[in-house]
């Protein structure tokens, strides 16, 4: 199962540059431990010590906020795009 | 009404209008909330409105006063309109690559721009008016991201507004930018339209604007309550280019391009509808017509070279 993932340019320094990298995983949570064993250091950057997204990151599955489909228990399956953003200011 | 006392009494009230061509079946309809009708033309009249009155009431604005704020755009534009009528002096703080349209509306009404750098977007345009307002104590930030008169504008009139004219409802997309349309207009239909969707469309932006040092420069504006939504989609410039291009080909309606991205996102829910076999009617926000964004190339014939010329420009 390889799912794509966009990095901002803030943790590009985990992917060595790479604006998209691919991993696996059937939930979010999975795949970030999948995207972690290849890129360390990158899940701290995204989920808090207590287990939940950190504040300023948001995380969208095929373009939808998984704050409300489940957080990091977001089921993900083959072909599925997750983008990942910090969370700034519109407006 | 169509007679009014003066431009501000025809705050509000706006049309809300079916959208034959786009919705999906019978059972399925889609309206646009034409906020374009309103004194400046964008659903910003609405919060800048309530800010000033509420600041004039609490004494924080008296005559002669400067009030600073940061904006991308129509809030500014709004906020100068007031000003100007009411004897305030305006200074926006604004990201520098937002379009000439804004720029000169802001300075015919006679507003000072202070620009903010590109890099970082309207991030940047904030910390820039927070330093300027600790520079400067007795000017009146009036803070549209934190400031409660933003939610209570759509909590009394826009909420209302929808539910009246359309009793129905069950799904009510809007932009995502200080929150202010969402938390008020969503929290006043969730109270009164059990199981309504509050749909958020969140513009996505070229990785200039999303170019923070570190990840705690995040921002989340203080009114936002992710308690009031039930979805909450990230909209590409592309996406919402080819929606707005849409709504003129189908409907005959010119909206901004954070119109666009309203729309994808009130057609995907419109779709989902279809797939689920259920009944519904989307309000979305028409947030503003596209005039100020000409300049852009947006509306350029070459939908490709459109999308090339959008990149780093905040068009929300």
């Amino acid at each position: 199962m390889a799912i794509e993932i966009r990095i901002p340019t803030i943790l590009r320094s985990y992917t060595g540059g790479a604006k998209s990298v691919q991993a696996s995983g059937e939930t979010l949570s999975a795949l970030i431990d999948n995207l972690d064993a290849q890129h360390s250091g990158i899940k701290a950057r995204l989920v808090t010590d207590a287990g939940a997204l950190h504040r300023f990151v948001n995380v969208y599955v095929n373009d939808e906020d998984v704050r409300f489909t489940g957080s990091l228990d977001t089921a993900l399956k083959d072909g599925d795009s997750v983008t990942i953003l910090p969370a700034v200011a519109g407006g | 009404m169509a007679r009014f006392d003066s431009l501000l009494s025809s705050l509000g009230g706006t049309p809300l209008v079916g959208l034959p061509n786009l919705s999906p079946t019978a059972d399925v309809r889609l309206w646009a909330k034409l906020e374009d009708r309103n004194p400046t033309g964008s659903i910003k009249d609405r919060p800048a409105f309530f800010m000033v009155e509420q600041a004039e009431k609490d004494g924080l604005l008296k005559p002669g006063c400067t009030i600073l704020e940061p904006t991308s755009g129509n809030t500014g534009i709004s906020l100068a309109m007031v000003a100007k009528l009411r004897g305030y002096r305006l200074i926006c703080v604004m990201p520098e690559n937002t379009s000439v349209e804004r720029r000169q509306l802001l300075q015919m009404y006679g507003a000072e721009i202070r620009l903010s750098p590109a890099v970082g977007g309207s991030n940047q345009a904030v910390r820039v008016a927070k330093q300027l307002a600790a520079e400067n104590p007795d000017w009146v930030m009036l803070y549209q991201y934190g400031n409660q008169a933003n939610t209570q504008a759509h909590y009394t009139t826009t909420g209302p507004e929808l539910l009246a004219d359309l009793p129905s409802i069950t799904h009510f997309v809007a932009g995502l930018g200080t929150t202010g349309t969402l938390m008020g207009a969503g929290r006043f239909l969730r109270e009164n339209v059990p199981g309504i969707r509050i749909v958020a469309a969140e513009p996505r932006y070229g990785d200039p604007v999303y170019g923070l040092r570190n990840i705690d420069e995040g921002f989340v504006p203080e009114l936002y309550d992710d308690s009031v939504l039930t979805t909450r989609f990230s909209v590409t410039s592309g996406d919402a280019l080819r929606r707005t291009r849409e709504l003129i080909d189908a409907e005959g309606i010119f909206a901004g391009l954070s119109t666009g991205a309203i729309a994808h996102a009130a057609l995907a829910m419109a779709a989902r509808a279809v797939a689920a076999g259920e009944r519904a009617d989307i309000a979305f926000v028409v947030a503003d017509a596209g005039w100020k964004y000409l300049s852009t190339g947006a509306y350029a014939p070459d939908l490709a070279e459109a999308e090339r010329t959008l990149q780093g420009q905040i068009w929300a």
